[in-house]
């Protein structure tokens, strides 16, 4: 189905043949950007209140892995996990898009960092469960 | 529509162009969201190897938290502490741009200084904590 404004001139004929107008992702992109932003905005607060009482109990192995396991520690560490690597993602990519012009080394960028996010946060998330089940 | 080349009798505005344009808070804090953005997901890289070296085990541990402890890595954390308390604060600041508030200059700038506050207050309560 074809949108009233593909075909009302806003973009010329070259831009179009070229296929560089909107991918018609940026609402997606965008709106993502802030649900996880506002989710942070608590996932991160216990982040850090966890991160300073790992460091209050003086860096011992053994507390600290009593600390992660204990309760739901271990579902919000992978919720901010999800949320923050993906925020991160989108973050990341606006900055990729915005500063690096070349067509094939932004590809290459987007792709190298998304597949290196995807990978940490797959790490991230298996420590989190090894530690806990 | 012309296409003419000739001069304009009335050039066209430009956008600002950053080199030349006047240092500004909002447009000073915008950056700095920007970059504490970037300088955090860089520590990611510190709180996978938290997790990582967590269920590796002891010894793996053990360098982390030693890493840690270094002067180096203590100060990537105080580093990375203001990054959270900047971005957190001002990423909220940006959530209530989203809702349409804010926009007059004057409540704009205000917005600013309260998020530099709130940063302030927050980096100081971690450190506080911390030590």
């Amino acid at each position: 189905m074809k949108l009233k404004w593909e075909e009302s001139g806003l973009k010329s004929d070259m831009a179009r043949a070229r296929g560089l107008g909107s991918a018609r992702n940026g609402m997606h992109h965008w709106l993502n950007q802030r649900i996880t932003a506002f989710a942070n905005v608590f996932l991160v607060g216990w982040l850090l209140f966890f991160s300073l009482q790992i460091i209050q109990s003086g860096g011992g192995y053994d507390e600290a892995i009593r600390m992660i396991a204990h309760g739901i520690n271990p579902i919000l560490m992978i919720l901010v996990v999800v949320s923050i690597f993906y925020h991160a993602a989108l973050g990341l990519q606006v900055v990729i898009e915005d500063y690096i012009h070349h067509e094939g080394i932004k590809t290459l960028s987007l792709v190298v960092l998304k597949l290196l996010l995807l990978a940490m946060a797959v790490a991230c998330i298996f420590s989190t469960l090894k530690v806990t089940l | 529509m012309t296409t003419s080349t000739a001069p304009q009798k009335h050039p066209r505005p430009l956008s600002p162009h950053l080199q030349i344009y006047r240092p500004q808070m909002t447009s000073m804090m915008s950056i700095a969201h920007r970059i504490t953005g970037v300088g955090l997901a860089m520590g990611l890289i510190l709180l996978t190897w938290f997790l990582v070296a967590l269920a590796d085990g002891p010894d793996s541990f053990a360098s982390f938290t030693a890493f840690c402890a270094s002067w180096f890595g203590t100060l990537m954390l105080m580093g990375w502490s203001l990054a959270i308390s900047f971005h957190l604060c001002s990423g909220v600041r940006h959530l209530f741009f989203d809702t349409g508030s804010f926009f007059e200059i004057r409540h704009a700038q205000m917005a600013g200084y309260i998020v530099l506050a709130g940063c302030m207050t927050l980096t100081t309560i971690i450190w506080i904590a911390a030590f």
